[in-house]
């Protein structure tokens, strides 16, 4: 369509341009924080442009500042929340294509059944079944594991409704070919439909990654070891230090680090990102 | 090769709905048999009940000599093509032709000798290592043909193959088909709801309505002596006229006009009359019935013209060249008339083979 | 909702087993804390947990007679409806921009996304930061215009801390979802709207708007419920519900009763309550998307 209003072209840019600021700017006062020592932190109002105490801070919150919060090394934290994100992200990916693979290929008697004890999931999320979910774990003897922190976020209503949803509009015919063919159930699974999913899964991963690296309240519960902790918890306990004065400068730099996997993730995978966004939400 | 034996075939879907009821067909080794009707006959439920897609849930099939019931699709010694063509997406053409052999463990050597002769037949060889999503539907046609071919299977099933093709294409690749289906000798069976694409690739043609046979026969026999109205209305083009008539002795009443059947009249009382529009032509005189003219539709070689006969509808075929006029008289050979019963639509059989006898025949007009 | 393909594969075993993991931690992680909630929930222990007697629906009646819940319900609610609507307005008026130009479009979308990749505490701390009474840079902002900033103190600051905490981790999401809605709304319809006349905010106010309503409909219940369940991490890491209870909402407070006051009875009846919410939520979410469905 022509449509010539330039300065209704210009409000719309400035007006963005505006909100990215806006919305960047905790970020940024994080980062130019990450850049002062903590001397200029403490003493009223924080600097708006970089300070020059950047490789101290990084270097520093990379060695030793958490093990003076009697916290693990940073690197140690940052693989726990990698391991973490990465095996809740296969975990459920894995048993989620599964789930709707029976649900939509199959009959079989509970079918539907197994597909509404799915479904209650999503009215069960973790925050309002605290209690007695903690109870489970440390009765299986699954406090302070990897098991513990990882098997129960595992389940995932929304990702096999998203997979089921894609095999419904896989074409009837397509099975029905590879069954011409002489394909049994598993190898239809791994020739064809695995194949087929790729996009979707790849976009979960995206989703279920940033899900997995930024939990907090599951480990929160399940792990009193440090050696379990995640940066999120690492970040956490750095602000609620003890003896009052709190390492500004170290905790934006961890913080400015902790939040860098996952942003470049969007960034850079912004097509999966979206798609697996608006797909797994409806 | 194989022929193939259903005897009493019936469909019932899980919650009582009856799609098909009653099948017998015997069918020859190599023969090609078309199963046509309107969309809901249960043309694609038979043929799928054959590929085992489908299970059967009364009577029962064999392909060659064996019941095929309880066999698994992939064990029938069939091959299908589909109305979407069904080929997997993420596999190039020669993966895709490949896939069937590859489970059922033939050698290297001999798939690719067979992908290759396929390949060849179809005209598919440069196109063996893209994307079926990189190739137009014509294309993706013959790939589907040539994953049936590949397999060398006792039987081609086809279901709807053309319908996702544009007019022109469909009428190449039906000559196509018909040619490949001649060459290899494989039985097989074709469903389409398109009369034409039924009658010009047919050896016999089966006509369903309703989940039951209406009439088997050869594309001719059943063009030329439909067993039931429902038949005459659906093969042929334009549709066979028909119209309520009555028979009295040896005279017809159409409306106002009576046409004297000579010796031959098959039953007294009233009666569907058939005509095809190519059987009726224009006379001079008072001899016919009147015909007042409608509309006309012009094809280049035939002008159908549609009028009335008294209240009722009726479609006249002329040459291109015909004259027309608003009102006009026409005639129909008395033995070229189909009686079909007033009450259920069977054809009373023997009419016009009989009149033939009868009746003293006029030659035939040109149209 | 129930339907399989047309074909099926027979076997019989294979669909339990590919169903199994799934089902087996769903019930166990899920459906059987979930019923322990509810059965805790009606049960007193004695102190020494020896033994425990039926109550019915005595939690109940207390927590619903507590100034304490009430109250944070109150705050729940209001703090809900501020995040729902600032992230909500936001993502439409930078979701409305951002449809209007093309070419810069792929540019902006990007520059808006990345929030949602931030975690929900790591946003807490930024903000907790940024705030902070002492060197954070917004009380000295305010403090140029007379305000004096203090959610240690205000429990009204306090509240509208973790309202723009949990809203700017949203507005990205809301951001993307309007964009795509906006981006689905026929050119013809826009092109008409223009040969009737219509200037560009007027078709978005008079066009556009309307036909987003299911996606509003969506957002709303969405970012109702993240408001009310996934904001965890942002109080804990601010202001720990205070200063007084001001910011302690329901999944705060089902927390610190359980885990600092362990207090099973009435933490439990909180549980049963807060999935009830979500069940109603859940409900009406889906309502909803069947309803989207025979469009």
């Amino acid at each position: 369509m022509v449509e010539n209003r330039p300065f209704l072209t210009f409000l719309t840019h400035a007006f963005l341009i505006l909100g990215f600021v806006v919305v960047a700017f905790p970020v940024y006062v994080a980062f130019v924080a990450s850049t002062h020592d903590l001397q200029t932190l403490l003493t009223g109002a924080v600097p708006l442009l970089p300070g020059s105490h950047f490789i101290e801070n990084y270097s520093a919150i990379l060695t030793n500042v958490s093990a003076a919060h009697g916290l693990p090394n940073y690197s140690h934290m940052a693989l726990n929340s990698l391991v973490m994100a990465v095996v809740i992200t296969i975990g459920k990916i894995l048993i989620s294509i599964t789930s709707a693979f029976a649900i939509v290929y199959f009959r079989f008697p509970f079918r539907v059944l197994a597909f509404w004890i799915i479904f209650v999931t999503l009215m069960l999320p973790v925050e309002v079944r605290i209690m007695p979910t903690y109870k489970i774990v440390a009765d299986l003897g699954m406090l302070n594991s990897w098991a513990g922190l990882t098997i129960p976020l595992i389940a995932s209503a929304t990702a096999t409704f998203l997979f089921r949803q894609f095999f419904m509009t896989v074409p009837d015919e397509i099975l029905e070919a590879a069954r011409v063919d002489g394909a049994g159930a598993m190898k239809f699974f791994w020739d064809i439909l695995l194949p087929l999913s790729r996009t979707n899964i790849g976009a979960l991963c995206v989703i279920l990654f940033i899900y997995g690296w930024v939990q907090y309240l599951w480990p929160l519960l399940v792990t009193t070891d440090t050696s379990y902790y995640t940066l999120m918890m690492g970040m956490k306990r750095m602000v609620t230090a003890q003896d009052g004065v709190i390492a500004w400068n170290y905790v934006m730099a961890g913080s400015v680090l902790a939040m860098l996997p996952p942003i470049l993730i969007v960034i850079f995978m912004q097509r999966l990102f979206i798609r697996g966004l608006t797909e797994t939400e409806k | 090769m194989a022929s193939i034996d259903v005897e009493k075939v019936g469909k019932i879907y899980t919650g009582g709905v009856r799609a098909v009821t009653d099948i017998n067909l015997e069918i020859k080794d190599g023969e090609f048999i078309v199963l046509v009707g309107p969309s809901g006959c249960g043309k694609s439920t038979l043929l799928r009940m054959l590929a085992g897609l489908e299970t059967i849930s009364e009577g029962q099939v064999k392909i060659g000599s064996r019941v095929v019931n309880r066999v698994e699709p992939a064990d029938r010694d069939i091959a299908m093509v589909f109305q979407n063509y069904a080929l997997y997406p993420h596999m190039t053409v020669r993966q895709n032709l490949e896939y069937g052999l590859k489970n059922r463990k033939t050698p290297k050597a001999e798939i690719d000798a067979r992908v290759t002769e396929a390949a060849r037949m179809l005209e598919i060889t440069q196109y063996l290592d893209r994307k079926p999503r990189a190739l137009s539907g014509g294309q993706r046609q013959r790939v589907a043909m040539g994953r049936a071919i590949v397999r060398k299977p006792a039987v081609f099933l086809f279901d709807e193959p053309l319908s996702n093709l544009d007019a022109k294409l469909r009428v190449s690749m039906r000559g196509e088909i018909k040619r490949l289906q001649r060459r290899l000798g494989t039985t097989s069976i074709y469903v389409t709801h398109d009369q034409l694409e039924a009658m010009t690739l047919a050896d016999r043609l089966v006509v369903l309505n309703g989940g039951q046979i209406e009439q088997v026969g050869s594309p001719l026999d059943v063009y030329h002596t439909p067993a039931s109205t429902f038949v005459a209305s659906f093969i042929g083009s334009p549709a066979m006229n028909l119209v309520k008539g009555e028979l009295q002795g040896d005279k017809l009443v159409i409306g106002p006009a009576i046409i004297a059947l000579g010796a031959y009249a098959p039953t007294p009382g009233a009666v569907t009359v058939g005509m095809r529009a190519e059987d009726l032509r224009v006379v001079s005189g008072d001899e016919g019935m009147p015909f007042t003219v409608e509309y006309v539709e012009e094809l280049g070689s035939q002008r159908l013209v549609h009028g009335l006969v008294g209240d009722q509808l009726l479609t006249i075929a002329l040459s291109g060249e015909a004259e027309i006029a608003g009102t006009m008289r026409i005639a129909v050979d008395p033995a070229r008339l189909h009686f079909f019963s007033a009450d259920n639509g069977k054809r009373i059989v023997g009419t016009s083979e009989a009149a033939m006898a009868v009746a003293t025949p006029s030659p035939a007009p040109v149209g | 909702m129930m339907d399989t393909k047309r074909t099926t594969f027979n076997n019989k075993l294979l669909p339990y087993l590919l169903l199994a993991p799934q089902l087996i931690i769903t019930l166990v992680f899920f459906i059987w804390p979930a019923a322990q909630a509810v059965k805790s929930s009606v049960e007193r222990e004695d102190p020494f947990g020896f033994s425990t007697v039926f109550v019915g629906l005595t939690h109940y009646k207390r927590l619903l007679a507590d100034p304490n819940y009430l109250d944070s319900l109150l705050r729940t609610g209001v703090f809900a409806v501020a995040v729902t609507l600032l992230s909500m307005g936001l993502g439409l008026a930078f979701a409305a921009a951002v449809d209007r130009l093309a070419r810069t479009s792929r540019i902006y979308t990007t520059l808006l996304v990345w929030p949602y990749a931030v975690a929900p505490v790591i946003a807490g701390v930024l903000w907790w930061f940024l705030f902070n009474t002492s060197t954070g840079i917004m009380p000295y902002f305010l403090s140029q215009f007379g305000i004096k900033w203090d959610h240690d103190l205000n429990g009204t600051h306090a509240m509208i801390l973790i309202i723009i905490a949990a809203a700017w981790k949203q507005v990205s999401y809301n951001f993307l979802f309007f964009l795509a809605g906006l981006q689905s709304v026929p050119h013809a319809l826009m092109e008409a709207g223009a040969i009737d006349g219509a200037g560009p905010v007027k078709r978005f106010f008079t066009i556009a708007l309307p036909l987003l309503s299911p996606t509003t409909f969506f957002l709303f219940i969405i970012n109702v419920n993240y408001a009310m369940f996934d904001t965890f991490p942002i109080v804990d890491a601010t202001t720990s519900g205070g200063p007084a209870q001001s910011t302690n909402i329901l999944v705060y407070k089902v927390y610190q009763d359980g885990f600092i006051g362990l207090n099973l009875g009435s933490s439990s009846a909180q549980s049963v309550l807060l999935m009830l919410i979500v069940m109603v939520l859940t409900f009406v979410q889906f309502r909803y998307v069947e309803r989207r469905v025979q469009y």
